[in-house]
């Protein structure tokens, strides 16, 4: 049980003396706190699993510190760190049995046997492995040996937290929801922190109370699904999170008024103070742009396509060069191929360099 | 559908048929039909029935006693060299690098005593252990070790062995090292989180993980050494006396210096029968081992 400290942390694979842009973990700062559900999103390459094995220790990085409850144990190795890990493809001790496998790292610590074994018994019902204890694990299906590399974790008493690394890539589709909600289900039962890498939104946005989400080596935003929705940070984290992400559009801004294609859009707010050069787009979640029938004093747009999601349906249109996709309500059609394109001004914001923008009300 | 009947196609087998005929099956009927004959000579032959392999399966005659005590040697011959061979090849793969420039050279410099060819290792290692003029056997004789393969039975078993193991360990060594490259970093990783000390790692990951090859090192190295034949030649002759004639060195006296046909193809046919049952049961034994790892049913 710990809470996490990340005081300046970096890592590059290349030492300290590398450019920055070639870090794989750019420097951050940031606390975990004691039980708390977090997940690590991003794309392929964006640095999460560099953070995931530095905070693990198989990774010692090459700036900054880590603490666990105020203690720094950056120099300590893994095995006296108090962590658990879930590997990607699930590590199983093929000569030994289930129950065998839930031992090992107690047998490791010389542990007694009693206790071994009641530890053992315990993690075997939470994680409904009971039945296989004596089993041989290698015969056991995949999601069987994630949990079962879950409990080798689990099993130690002293753990501070458990880390997952995309644990459900090699899950069937229909038992990643199972075992999904069966992690949800264990970390309120055992108030462990648990960090959760992956590059599927869903997966984080429904196991985690908080998400972080990586691009390039940085950590663009952390908070809740819903301020990550409503309030991207950065253009990337809008983009990424959301389906279909938020459009970004290019637009001079000044005042309270966005110009596209030198259409103009109202603000909820006053932009006066955006930086002299920098790169200024406005970007709004496509649930609140509405595609309606052409009028004047609405930004014009080409329809491209209709993407039919059931429940709703998003057209892709085209402003000049910019795409976007448009929410289509139930019975518009367009008889030229053009839509009209309605904002809602509260839900616009404004980037300047991909970094979100205050306006001033 | 409407089928012609046309047979030609049985002519597409014929040159298969013929190769195989003329290379194996006629030459094993050949060694066949010798094994239940006698000759004196002059290609006149005389029937003598199981007669030679009664007297192969009876150490009290001279032909059994001959054979059953070479291939006694034999298998302990095969036995020294899996017990040495096998653990030194898992040693020498662990301690390879996993990886940069030195993997190249180490594979390399591994491979050299196996691209050496058998009579070749065996001159090699009869001038390195000639104590006039061999490095190995002049500087063991200076130090005041009395070491001499022509003259004494120990000395020279254990240069056959020590040259067999020289020319063979790397075998081991490079099919283990493929297994233990096989293993993904995860488990080491795994591994470290949950504890494990170095000998850990070894028995639990390692090891279990190298099964399937190293099955299949102890089998070629197996039968490799069940039938050597030209290394010990060119080194001892078989000797001194007898001390390291094994069967296949028995074989070539019987047939070629004494040119008793029968007696050679009956210790032939048992020699080889030797080889195709331990063969069989190492397939059996590997299938096995195979069929066990098959995912059966999941505790969802």
């Amino acid at each position: 049980m710990a809470r996490i400290d990340l005081v300046d942390l970096a890592h590059s694979y290349g030492g300290n003396d590398a450019p920055q842009e070639t870090f794989a973990l750019k420097p951050v700062t940031m606390t975990w706190r004691q039980g708390g559900a977090y997940a690590l999103l991003g794309p392929s390459g964006c640095g999460k699993t560099t953070l995931l094995n530095v905070i693990s220790g198989i990774i010692t990085p090459s700036r900054g510190k880590i603490l666990f409850d105020e203690v720094d144990i950056t120099p300590l190795s893994t095995q006296k760190r108090n962590i658990a890990q879930v590997f990607q493809f699930p590590v199983i001790y093929d000569t030994m049995t289930v129950g065998q496998n839930l031992a090992f790292p107690l047998k490791n610590r010389g542990v007694p046997k009693a206790e071994i074994d009641k530890r053992v018994a315990e993690i075997g019902r939470l994680l409904d492995l009971e039945p296989y204890l004596n089993r041989k694990a290698t015969r056991l299906t995949a999601d069987a040996k994630q949990k079962i590399s879950l409990g080798r974790g689990l099993v130690r008493s002293d753990v501070a937290a458990v880390l997952f690394d995309e644990p459900l890539t090699v899950i069937d589709p229909e038992l990643k929801w199972q075992l999904r909600s069966k992690l949800k289900a264990l970390h309120r039962e055992l108030d462990l922190t648990m960090i959760y890498v992956t590059h599927d939104q869903t997966e984080a946005l429904t196991f985690a109370d908080t998400v972080v989400v990586m691009h390039d080596g940085r950590v663009v935003q952390s908070g809740t699904p819903a301020e990550l929705f409503d309030k991207p940070a950065h253009t990337f984290v809008g983009y990424f999170i959301g389906s279909p992400g938020m459009n970004i559009i290019p637009a001079e801004v000044r005042g309270r008024e966005a110009r596209i294609d030198g259409h103009v859009i109202a603000l909820n707010r006053a932009y006066d103070n955006l930086p002299d050069g920098a790169r200024i787009e406005i970007g709004v979640r496509p649930e609140f742009v509405d595609a309606v029938t052409p009028a004047p004093g609405l930004l014009t747009s080409k329809i491209e396509r209709i993407d039919d999601l059931g429940r709703i349906r998003f057209a892709r249109v085209r402003v000049g060069d910019a795409k976007l996709a448009a929410r289509a309500p139930n019975g518009f059609t367009s008889s030229d191929g053009t839509a009209g394109l309605k904002f809602d001004p509260a839900h616009i914001h404004v980037y300047a360099d991909s970094l979100l923008v205050e306006g001033a009300a | 559908m409407d089928k012609t009947v046309n047979q030609k196609a049985w002519f597409l087998v014929l040159p298969v048929f013929l190769v195989v005929a003329f290379s194996a099956v006629l030459p094993l009927m050949t060694v066949v039909n010798y094994s239940m004959q006698d000759t004196f000579g002059n290609n006149q032959f005389f029937w003598n029935g199981v007669g030679w392999f009664k007297e192969l399966l009876d150490p009290s005659t001279d032909l059994g006693g001959r054979f059953l005590a070479s291939l006694g040697r034999n298998l302990f011959f095969s036995l020294v060299i899996l017990a040495i061979e096998v653990p030194l090849g898992i040693v020498v793969a662990l301690s390879m690098p996993r990886d940069g420039w030195t993997v190249a050279a180490c594979l390399v410099t591994l491979a050299l005593p196996l691209l050496i060819p058998w009579n070749v290792v065996g001159t090699i290692w009869q001038i390195f252990g000639r104590p006039d003029i061999g490095l190995l056997g002049y500087t063991l004789n200076a130090i005041g070790i009395d070491y001499n393969y022509v003259s004494n039975a120990v000395d020279a078993w254990i240069t056959v062995i020590v040259m067999d193991v020289w020319h063979w360990t790397s075998l081991v060594a490079l099919l283990c090292y493929a297994g233990l490259k096989s293993i993904p970093e995860a488990y080491y990783q795994a591994a470290q989180i949950d504890g494990a000390s170095r000998w850990a790692v070894f028995k639990a990951i390692q090891l279990p993980k190298m099964n399937r090859v190293l099955l299949i090192a102890v089998l070629l190295r197996f039968m490799d050494s069940f039938m050597i034949y030209t290394e010990p030649f060119v080194v001892t002759g078989g000797g001194p006396g007898n001390s390291t004639t094994f069967v296949s060195i028995e074989l070539v006296k019987i047939a070629l210096g004494q040119f008793d046909l029968g007696k050679a193809a009956a210790l032939s046919l048992v020699y080889n029968l030797i080889i195709l049952i331990v063969c069989w049961i190492f397939y059996t034994v590997m299938t096995n081992a195979g069929s066990e790892r098959k995912p059966q049913e999941g505790a969802a």
